[in-house]
């Protein structure tokens, strides 16, 4: 294999390691293919497992022979590590290197890891789109499913399946497909059941300076509007920035071509503008020396928060156009594969109760980000602590996570999985033992065959076992739509995520605990009471019938 | 009563009536009658704008956050409600305050029992006073020595009345060191004083002698701290008028410290600066952070729990006693020794320890509410959020550790309310003596009575007298974490409801723990049939008039399930309308004044403002399942779509 070559030094004795709230830990460090291991020779209790694709950045310093790694990891954290010897230090450091930034992704930990655990159900299955479709074609006979990308030809980074209206033919498809960015032509995102009204999503379309326009386009988006009724475009470019992009040969919709329907542009930031807020964001959460007044400006300077409201805004606008004002909505920016999929997504999160049960979000993750062509692969190689500039990263899936977050903290009692369950789609998200996140849409995934060769995090999740460490003890199912504050004073810094490795959490853990507890208990009773209760009925009938005769 | 035809801001027409205690607006619309009480104490400022087509616009802002524009038609009746207001809001006798019309229907007897629920002997008793090293002086009987402290004081036993008094003089107010807080444990002790009239080389033997007498009160150390709250600066300033700080040569065995807290003007206009942030009508990310920078609120806040930490860990860990004070000892002072005091002593966070804890460390040793909160008209120069700091470090406390203290954050709030309410005679007056002058107990009502009544509202339903978090001190990393002070929007912004999280956890675990408590009588009520069936196997046909258990039960779920079910309302969500609707803080200032009116003498009040209170919020959640969001706030939300796309 080829790991052997890149690992210089498999085993060092006596390392330390030091991580935030743990006293340091000396033991033997070992590197493999794809972990690095410290385990103390003491006992088998203080372990270090850290996969290389969790490895973000690293450091090294030398205090005579002594040396030092500082591992700073995607998932924010830091670990310190303490080396004997220069040269094995060097080989370290330069071996983790390399294992962390592997090329070719068919070398990466998920095809290789063989899980410990009986897949009950195989998650690669769990979320069919014929199943998605079926859970709304009995309230509406207006769409179908088409399998007019069944080779990835029309549009590379569309699944397979998507649904469409049911009066479009695939050959229109096929012409607007030519007339939208990527070949991402309008597809149904989302169906509102309460009024029937839609979330539709695309590329850009290509008009171009001369105006370009094409007549199956505007049939297809006039297809999903009842008579009548008008239906609303959410760019989510500034108006100038989708006036640029004209000269570039993409653009937007024109009144004339459209004039049924009625744009409306909310602007959210893209790619490296979003990556450099991480970047700032964290670095304030690390700095510990500067005074309280540091601080906030550091955290006003990262403008995280302002990303934030922003996507939330948005989203909120599409879900009160589809609820309040019962009106469709298409949702596009320039690709269709970042800020149209938060909008998208979060628009469901406040529309539709499903989405906040752990099945409906793994669906909805699935649906709106795996199958709708996120490119998890390039937006999250890398995370807040890369140093190497590249124009791929952006963590727009974090900010998803974290608008999720918000709305939950805003409705505690109405989601099914708790804050746990975000922070772990994260991690997953930018290192994994699994499949699920690799890739950038379903042609990449289809041709590095994960479904055969990996496993599916939510075979791994949905197990009993683990879903109770992400399911919501305050959860009470919540029918109504959830509106949401964009207000800044309701809208702080999930610390959940950022301040994780800062804080002691130790208060917080034991309130979640108590939390539980005083549920469990109250769920233990209502059981007892139930049980005595129906005994206490049978023996009222036995001794009821044992009278009557 | 006056009548004026008025709307506030977001549509609500309806008609304003100015009573002796009350500006009360009742909107028109039949279906509610929603309306809106304020008290004139809460009034802050009352700004008349200009006038437009629609009439005079009267700004009102409140001492407990709230703001309230009025738009009056006529110019004439705004401004003789300007003028009304100006002078009920003012009020200049302490017999004008709401507290001594204030009648919640209590006989003698239980006004009595009321002023007694808080009683500061036992308090002292608790820490286990009077000992071989404290001792209670009557030094201060009739306030003969310092009239702005308490007549109980305890002080050091070899502190003899002749030290006691030359102490007195060698200090601002004559507020000589006296104890606070006893820690039993390690007998280290909190002391309290003003600062001493140093100058630039002043010195008083029996000042000396009082500190020497402090440090040999506690065996286990051989010095004590010096903690002078304020910044070194306006120590240093305070020489030049003779006063000043202890020169660490002319004491023996003390360590001198600086922690600069400023002072009541800057944390006056920090204030100001930070509601002018939370009042924006539609702020930017970037407004708002930069605006909280810019107020410098959290870094006073983070400076008086430093203080705090400070005091609390020189105590518990080094076993040393600590001698706290600012200039007159009252303020900075006050807010360091309690928040000191609730760190060591888990008594403290209980509900009843709370309310011990502002009785001793405010009340009692003169901490000026009348000046501080503006309860007469007074110098504005005086005013100044103190006791609204301290609550504050509780609030941020109970942040990090949520298991800690046994009453919420509504009980802080409510409390919040009342200091500036004057609705209860707890918070009159700067000092003991006034209060007794004016014969506040026989007078008036106790404000611990009342929650103490109520204090089922009040209770964390995380806290466990056994849990780990009760016990002991409260431990802080002592790093710079200036990410653990947050903005407390459900203070400042309590009465945009839209921006408090729609659902409560407090609430929701309550009705789980109640629900809890009758699960458990119904299965002891349960097991008891079942026996008493099994033993004797009589007919129990009967039994089934026992219906209403099961009844009662689903009752309960329900009120779980209207939990989970909050209104929708999306108006006040969307910053980029027109948001910050006056009326949206309605309902929070109804349930914490109809609470009280509840008591009030007038039935029709009562009556009235029952379903305008936290009943009625419970009741528009109430349809469970429901599809739709109650209609008085899906017009809201017309409004605010039509604002969405006109902006678009």
């Amino acid at each position: 294999m080829e790991f052997a070559e890149l690992i210089k030094t498999p085993r060092v004795d006596n390392v330390v390691l030091h991580r935030p709230f743990y006293p340091a830990v000396e033991g033997t460090l070992c590197l493999t293919g794809h972990h690095l291991i410290l385990s103390s020779r003491q006992d088998n209790t203080e372990e270090l497992w850290l996969l290389h694709s969790n490895i973000d950045a690293i450091d090294k310093r030398f205090v005579g022979s002594l040396g030092t790694i500082i591992i700073k990891c995607k998932d924010f954290r830091i670990i310190q590590l303490d080396i004997p010897g220069m040269e094995e230090c060097l080989n370290i450091a330069s071996s983790i290197e390399a294992l962390s930034t592997l090329d070719s992704i068919t070398l990466m930990y998920p095809f290789f890891y063989r899980p410990m655990f009986e897949v009950i159900e195989d998650g690669w299955h769990s979320f069919l789109p014929e199943q998605e479709f079926e859970l709304y074609s009995s309230a509406t006979s207006e769409w179908r499913l088409s399998y007019v990308n069944k080779e990835f030809a029309v549009c590379p980074s569309y699944p397979p399946i998507v649904t469409v209206p049911r009066s479009i033919d695939d050959e229109a498809l096929r012409k607007v497909a030519t007339f939208r960015h990527g070949g991402r032509f309008p597809v149904l995102s989302y169906y509102h059941k309460k009024n029937g009204m839609v979330i539709m999503r695309s590329g850009q379309p290509l008009t171009g300076t001369n105006g370009r326009r094409c007549k199956e386009d505007e049939k297809l988006i006039n297809a999903t509007l009842r008579a009548g009724k008008r239906g609303y475009i959410i760019d989510t470019r500034s108006l100038n920035v989708a006036q640029q992009a004209r000269a570039k040969g993409g653009g937007f919709e024109q009144e004339a071509h459209y004039p049924q329907w009625r744009r409306i542009h909310k602007s959210i930031e893209r790619y490296h503008i979003l990556q450099e807020s991480l970047i700032k964001l964290v670095e304030a959460c690390n700095d510990q020396t500067h005074n309280m007044d540091r601080w906030l400006s550091k955290l006003e300077a990262s403008n995280w928060l302002t990303h934030i409201k922003e996507i939330l805004t948005a989203a909120c606008l599409a879900a009160q156009c589809i609820d309040r004002e019962g009106a469709s909505i298409l949702i596009h920016g320039t690709e269709g594969t970042d800020s149209t999929l938060q909008v998208t997504s979060l628009a469901q999160i406040i529309l539709e109760p499903r989405s906040r049960t752990i099945r409906g979000f793994e669906a909805l993750i699935e649906r709106e980000w795996l199958q709708a062509g996120h490119p998890f692969q390039q937006r999250c190689a890398q995370s807040a602590y890369c140093n190497t500039k590249q124009k791929w990263e952006a963590p727009v899936f974090l900010l998803f996570l974290d608008c999720v977050w918000q709305i939950l903290r805003q409705f505690p009692c109405s989601f099914e999985f708790n804050e746990n369950f975000l922070i772990m789609l994260f991690e997953h998200a930018y290192a994994s033992q699994f499949g699920t996140f690799l890739g950038n849409n379903e042609s990449e995934r289809c041709k590095l065959k994960l479904q055969q060769k990996t496993m599916s995090l939510w075979s791994w999740v949905n197990q009993p076992g683990e879903l109770s460490k992400f399911t919501n003890p305050l959860f009470e199912a919540n029918n109504l739509v959830i509106w949401p504050s964009v207000a800044p004073q309701s809208l702080p810094l999930w610390e959940g995520i950022f301040l994780r490795w800062n804080r002691s959490s130790k208060y917080l853990d034991e309130a979640y605990e108590e939390m539980v507890n005083i549920i469990e208990y109250n769920k233990e009773l209502q059981a007892k009471v139930n049980i005595l209760r129906r005994q206490l009925a049978e023996l009222e009938t036995e001794n009821g019938m044992q009278e009557s005769p | 009563v006056d009548h004026y035809r008025v709307s506030p801001k977001k549509a609500a027409l309806g008609t304003l009536y100015l009573t002796a205690t009350h500006v009360i607006f009742v909107e028109n619309s039949p279906d509610t009658r929603k309306e809106t009480w304020i008290l004139h104490s809460q009034i802050s400022t009352i700004e008349k704008q200009a006038t437009t087509a629609t009439g005079c616009p009267l700004l009102i802002r409140c001492k407990n956050f709230q703001i309230i524009q009025l738009i009056i038609p006529q110019e004439r009746d705004c401004h003789d409600v300007y003028i009304s207001l100006i002078r009920l809001a003012r009020p200049v006798k302490y017999e004008e305050l709401y507290c001594f019309s204030f009648n919640p229907m209590l006989d003698k007897e239980e006004r009595e029992q009321g002023w007694v629920l808080i009683d500061l002997s036992e308090e002292y008793k608790r820490m286990g006073l009077p000992n071989h090293h404290w001792q209670l002086s009557d030094v201060n009987r009739d306030y003969r020595v310092c009239d702005s402290y308490p007549t109980e004081l305890y002080v050091p036993k070899s502190a003899t009345a002749h030290i006691i008094v030359g102490s007195s003089k060698f200090r601002s107010r004559r507020r000589f060191p006296v104890l606070s807080y006893y820690y039993k444990d390690n007998h280290a002790s909190i002391c309290r004083s003003s600062q001493p009239l140093s100058g630039f080389s002043a010195r008083c033997l029996e000042d000396e002698q009082m500190l020497q007498a402090i440090r040999k009160a506690n065996p286990g150390s051989d010095f004590v701290y010096v903690v002078d709250t304020r910044p070194k600066l306006n120590a240093m300033a305070n020489r030049a008028a003779g006063k000043g700080y202890e020169n660490e040569d002319n004491y023996s065995n003390i360590k001198f410290q600086f922690i600069g807290i400023e002072n009541i003007h800057v944390m006056r206009n920090s204030l100001q600066k930070m509601l002018e942030v939370c009042e924006l009508k539609s702020p930017s990310m970037s407004d708002f952070l930069w605006g909280l920078e810019n107020s410098g609120w959290l870094r006073h806040i983070k400076a008086i729990m430093d203080a705090g930490i400070f005091i609390a860990k020189a105590v518990s860990e080094e076993g040393a006693s600590v001698l706290v004070h600012c200039s007159d000892g009252w303020d900075r002072t006050a807010q360091v020794c309690s928040v000191a005091s609730l760190l060591l002593d888990p008594h403290y966070r209980t509900l009843k320890g709370f309310m011990v804890l502002i009785e001793k460390d405010w009340i009692s040793f003169g901490h000026k509410f009348n000046h501080r909160y503006g309860n007469l008209d007074g110098d504005p120069k005086e005013i100044s959020p103190v006791i609204d700091q301290f609550i504050e470090c509780v609030w941020q406390l109970m942040e990090q550790f949520p298991c800690a203290f046994e009453f919420n954050e509504r009980f802080l709030i409510h409390i919040q309310h009342h200091i500036y309410s004057c609705q209860f005679g707890n918070f009159l007056c700067n000092s003991q003596k006034e209060r007794r002058e004016l014969k506040i107990q026989e007078r008036t009502y106790s404000l611990w009575a009342h929650l103490w009544k109520n204090r089922a509202d009040y209770l964390n339903p995380l806290f466990r007298a056994d849990h780990s978090q009760t016990q002991g001190t409260l431990h802080l990393p002592t790093a710079p974490c200036n990410f653990m002070y947050k903005f407390w929007s459900g203070m400042y912004n309590r009465f945009e409801k839209g921006m408090q999280p729609r659902q409560s956890v407090t609430d929701y675990l309550m009705a789980v723990k109640e629900e809890t408590q009758q699960l458990e009588e119904e299965l002891e009520a349960l097991e008891e049939r079942l026996e008493k069936i099994q033993k004797v196997q009589l007919n129990c046909t009967k039994v089934k008039s026992k219906q209403s258990e099961p009844s009662k039960h689903s009752g309960f779920s329900t009120s779980d399930n209207s939990i989970a079910n909050t209104p929708q309302d999306y108006s006040g969500n969307m910053k980029s309308f027109p948001s910050r609707s006056p009326s949206q803080g309605d309902e929070d200032s109804a349930l914490i004044l109809t609470q009280d009116n509840l008591k009030s003498s007038d039935p029709d009040l009562s009556a009235n403002s029952d379903q305008e209170s936290g009943v009625e919020d419970l009741s528009c959640r109430s349809p469970s399942g429901g599809e739709h969001a109650p209609s008085e706030d899906s017009g809201k939300d017309r409004d605010s779509d039509e604002a969405v796309f006109l902006t678009a």
